[in-house]
């Protein structure tokens, strides 16, 4: 028995002498329901966390102050970095997708670890579900108890991320919260995969575990185990992830009694309710350093097209969904956001709840504006939301989907990130601007088993199920700043620490999928004087197998998330195609060429002979895949900054040379004209083509546009009319039903008493 | 007040003209340099040909800038919008790519959004240079929206403790 299970003994002993008596197991003989009701009053009333106008210990003894958080925090990225090698699935070990928190007793986050940082606040939201629910009291929180939840309603993402939650106590008090997430492979959903964008109720999702107790005395409840075991398709990746979490909490768990043996606890507690306040604090004085007071207003639009793609009747229909998103910074340093007049909550997997729009808030802030800071809850309280209730951003209906909420969390964000760009810019601190990302689509997922003959060459796996869910997805093009282009095929909104993952490594999992290619794809970075970062594409094709079934999501597809800023472009849209019935092991035998992308789009088609299925939206729903069918998915570019007549020449050759766009493309943005001598790679100018080219372009901005009034009058005859395609009158429609405040917003703007649609 | 290495660097930094190296070693670290704003705004000023005072940048082409008609938005080239609590582009031209045509001018087939989705691309430009200013993405019949209506005064006077330029 090590010495941590002795403390937990040991612990256990002094919380059951303590409730024996009538005692609590808060602070200072406090329930936590009090300590959360305290902590809620003082704030509110003082504007300060639990009302500390003075940080006392980090003033009087700053190095001890900054040496606990580097404790703390070390704590936290150590058990991520050991505890994820527990883990089998790739998703986990190889790219990383784990978090740690620590958080208060009243569930207020003191640190996170590096990883899927969004969490920081949904384990909150969580922890104090718990305390309102009275654990306490009613379930009993205890030493060495284990819990876990992946409701969103309470306090999560989405379905796939799995929190492993322990109390820690310490001399009969409960002193802190380890909190670990994985995202898992698969969840046991209706359909395959992690985030689906197949399911339309909670009841297809696959396994919520709700704030429950799976374990005490440091071991899990047998029947939890069997439930894992049973529901997932892929029991094993959840039986280690578990492990994972539960590892990596109790790493915490032992620093943080290893401190308190250093430090005493009351220097800890001072030191955690400090550390809160100080990421209040550093917040407020970051907005008031780096951003500009004001009013800052953009909307982020998403298009589900189910119409043909919809197995059930009810999601059988094109929807376009409402993204709107209104700032105001405040001269004193807090800043406020509203998404009314957002599109309702729906019988899809896009629903987001409230607690994954604030993680997608701070997971934003903490990137642009807290980068070096104490990233904890404090910052939260700096910050006012309205995410209206009953809408997408904050549904009122826990049976709905939650399985794919990034498809509404990452485009609303689009529009805080350029929000919060355009206050950097005014400021002065260019280098800051992000104009956004692409959406991290297209998510490739699905599943099938081996074939007997394959079961030969890896005896093994014979008959095994294997998951298909790689994370190339994770690699998106990153938006332009306002001094330099965007990165490359290397970002993902929701981990700072992108990785799309070795071929091989998925290869090594995904059994019965092959890569056939990655490459850059062409014309997928939005234009500007600085441009956004490449997308790519890949194709995959299927062998060995039986069973098969792959799907896809894609934002943006039939429409744009956002545009770029100063007269950038978005990055372009995404679509699908695919092949069945190949003659791709002919290919092979004779040495032919095969797909190795779709550059130009319709290129795919050349290089195999099956049935094609190509389709302008990106999504398409699992499909059976025979071995030697193949698929083409693709990641999106960045949005643009600035006029893509001034951008400077060498770089479009750079661009057209590196096979970020074509010469076509070039000559009808840019206006640069020259040629590509595509073998050895080089693009010569005309230098007298592209004077006249560019002039052009600029005589044509003259000719084919319209005075304000021009456009007011024709556009505003379309609302009277109705005039408009079905999503889009759909989508005014419910956002007036949602929103008295955006529909008289709509008929001010239009001057009407009522639209067409 | 800044250093003259200072002022070489924010001015390479508004040219684009920083490297990486320099970019990631000096510029994006914390702290930020609390000198910043005024010296950006100066440079600006003195790249333009007008007299009005600059209160803050846009972007790369549009200024709030002090005048006798109070507080308005210029262009670069001269080219007056109208005052600073009004939406500039009420007082801009604009081409609208809604069309499957007009978008494949500037994506290839299918990158594009679907021609039945009445999707819009709005261009916005200036009047007088035809500099293209902003576009904004939205479905037919969408508001066009006021993006920012900073609150100047605040910032001057609360914020770096002295009068806007123009109240100087």
């Amino acid at each position: 028995m090590s010495i941590e299970n002795d403390k937990v003994g040991e612990e256990k002993l002094a919380v059951t002498e303590k409730l024996t008596n009538g005692g609590e197991i808060g602070w200072d003989g406090q329930s936590l329901q009090s300590m959360l009701a305290e902590t809620e009053r003082l704030t509110e009333e003082t504007g300060h966390y639990r009302g500390l106008e003075d940080l006392e210990l980090k003033e009087e003894n700053r190095f001890e102050y900054e040496r606990l958080y580097s404790r703390l925090r070390g704590a936290l990225v150590s058990a991520r970095e050991t505890a994820l090698h527990v883990s089998a699935s790739p998703i986990v070990r190889e790219i990383g997708e784990l978090c740690f928190q620590i958080y208060t007793p009243e569930g207020d986050s003191i640190a996170v670890s590096t990883g899927i940082i969004v969490h920081v606040h949904t384990g909150s939201l969580a922890i104090k579900w718990m305390i309102e629910e009275d654990y306490e009291h009613d379930r009993g929180i205890e030493p060495g108890d284990v819990f876990c939840n992946n409701d969103n309603d309470l306090g999560n993402v989405h379905t796939t991320d799995v929190h492993t939650i322990v109390p820690i106590f310490h001399d009969g008090e409960l002193v802190a919260w380890a909190d670990g997430v994985t995202h898992e492979a698969d969840i046991g959903g209706a359909s395959q995969g992690h985030t689906s964008i197949v399911h339309t109720s909670r009841f297809e999702d696959g396994i919520y575990a709700t704030c429950e107790k799976i374990g005490e005395g440091d071991e899990l409840y047998q029947d939890w185990k069997t439930r894992g075991e049973r529901s997932t398709r892929t029991p094993m990746y959840w039986d280690l992830d578990e492990k994972c979490r539960l590892a990596g909490c109790h790493m915490i768990r032992e620093a943080v009694h290893e401190i308190i043996d250093d430090v005493g606890a009351e220097t800890f507690k001072q030191f955690t309710r400090e550390a809160v306040e100080e990421g209040r604090r550093t917040m407020e004085s970051r907005v008031q350093e780096r951003l500009f007071p004001g009013t800052y207003r953009n909307s982020s639009f998403v298009g589900l097209p189910l119409a043909e793609e919809g197995w059930k009747p009810e999601q059988q229909k094109d929807s376009l969904h409402h993204l709107p998103v209104e700032m105001d910074i405040n001269a004193d340093g807090t800043m406020s956001l509203d998404m009314e007049g957002t599109s309702s909550q729906g019988k899809h997997s896009f629903n987001a709840a409230e607690g994954s729009m604030t993680g997608g808030l701070w997971v934003s802030l903490t990137q642009c504006l807290l980068h070096d800071g104490k990233v904890n809850d404090g910052s939260h309280y700096a910050l006012e939301t309205n995410f209206p209730e009953g809408s997408l951003t904050n549904p009122d209906d826990p049976q709905l989907s939650f399985h794919a909420p990034w498809g509404t969390i990452m485009p609303a964000f689009q529009s805080v990130w350029q929000n919060v760009s355009q206050a950097f810019f005014s400021r002065g601190f260019r280098e800051e601007v992000v104009t956004g990302y692409s959406e991290t689509t297209d998510t490739v997922q699905g599943g099938g088993t081996l074939m007997e003959s394959m079961a030969q060459m890896i005896p093994d796996e014979v008959g095994d199920y294997f998951p298909v869910s790689p994370f190339d997805l994770s690699c998106q093009g990153l938006g332009a700043s306002a001094v330099r282009d965007g990165l490359d095929h290397g970002y993902a909104m929701w981990n700072p620490e992108a990785d799309m993952g070795d071929v091989e490594e998925w290869e090594m999992v995904q059994w019965g999928t092959q890569y056939l290619s990655r490459q850059m794809k062409t014309d997928s970075a939005g234009h500007g004087k600085y441009r956004g970062g490449s997308g790519w594409e890949g194709v995959m094709t299927v062998m060995g197998t039986e069973d098969c079934t792959l799907y896809k999501a894609s934002i943006p597809d039939v429409a744009f998330s956002t545009a770029g800023m100063a007269g950038g472009y978005p990055g372009s849209t995404k679509y699908a195609v695919r092949a069945h019935d190949t003659d791709l092991a002919d290919r092979a035998r004779e040495g032919e060429p095969y797909p190795t992308g779709d550059t130009p789009p319709g290129s795919f088609e050349e290089h195999i002979d099956g049935d094609i299925e190509r389709t302008h939206r990106g999504n398409y729903f699992p499909k059976e895949f025979d071995n030697h069918d193949v698929m083409h998915f693709q990641m999106g570019g960045g949005p643009g900054w600035g006029d893509p007549l001034e951008r400077p020449l060498e770089k479009v050759v750079a661009d057209v040379e590196e096979e970020i766009y074509s010469p076509e493309t070039v000559e009808k943005v840019y206006g640069v004209v020259g040629e590509f001598d595509e073998k050895n790679r080089v693009f010569e100018i005309d230098q007298e083509a592209t004077d006249a080219a560019r002039e052009k372009i600029r005589e044509r901005r003259a000719e084919e546009s319209v005075p304000f009034e021009e456009f007011f009058e024709e556009e505003r005859e379309r609302v009277q009319d109705g005039d408009v395609s079905d999503p889009v009158a759909e989508m005014y429609v419910d956002a007036f039903d949602i929103s008295e405040e955006f529909k008289s917003e709509f008929d001010e703007f239009w001057d009407i008493d009522r639209s067409g649609f | 007040m800044a250093t003259e290495t200072d002022r070489q660097q924010v001015e390479k930094l508004i040219d684009g003209e920083l490297g990486w190296e320099e970019l990631r070693n000096d510029v994006l670290p914390d702290p930020k340099d609390d000198q910043r704003f005024e010296v950006t705004r100066r440079l600006l000023q003195e790249d333009v040909e007008w007299d009005n005072p600059i209160l803050l940048p846009l972007n790369d082409h549009l200024y709030v800038v002090g005048s006798e008609q109070g507080r308005i938005v210029k262009c670069d080239c001269g080219h007056e919008f109208c005052g600073v609590e009004k939406n500039w582009k009420e007082h801009a031209r604009i081409r609208v790519r809604e069309d499957e045509a007009d978008h494949r001018e500037i994506y290839p087939e299918y990158q594009t959004p679907h021609p039945d989705w009445t999707f819009q691309l709005r261009e916005w430009f200036c009047p007088g240079c035809f500099a293209q200013l902003d576009v904004d993405a939205v479905p037919a019949g969408y508001p066009v929206l006021q993006n920012f209506e900073p609150d100047i005064d605040t910032f001057y006077e609360e914020w770096l403790g002295e009068k806007a330029p123009d109240k100087r």
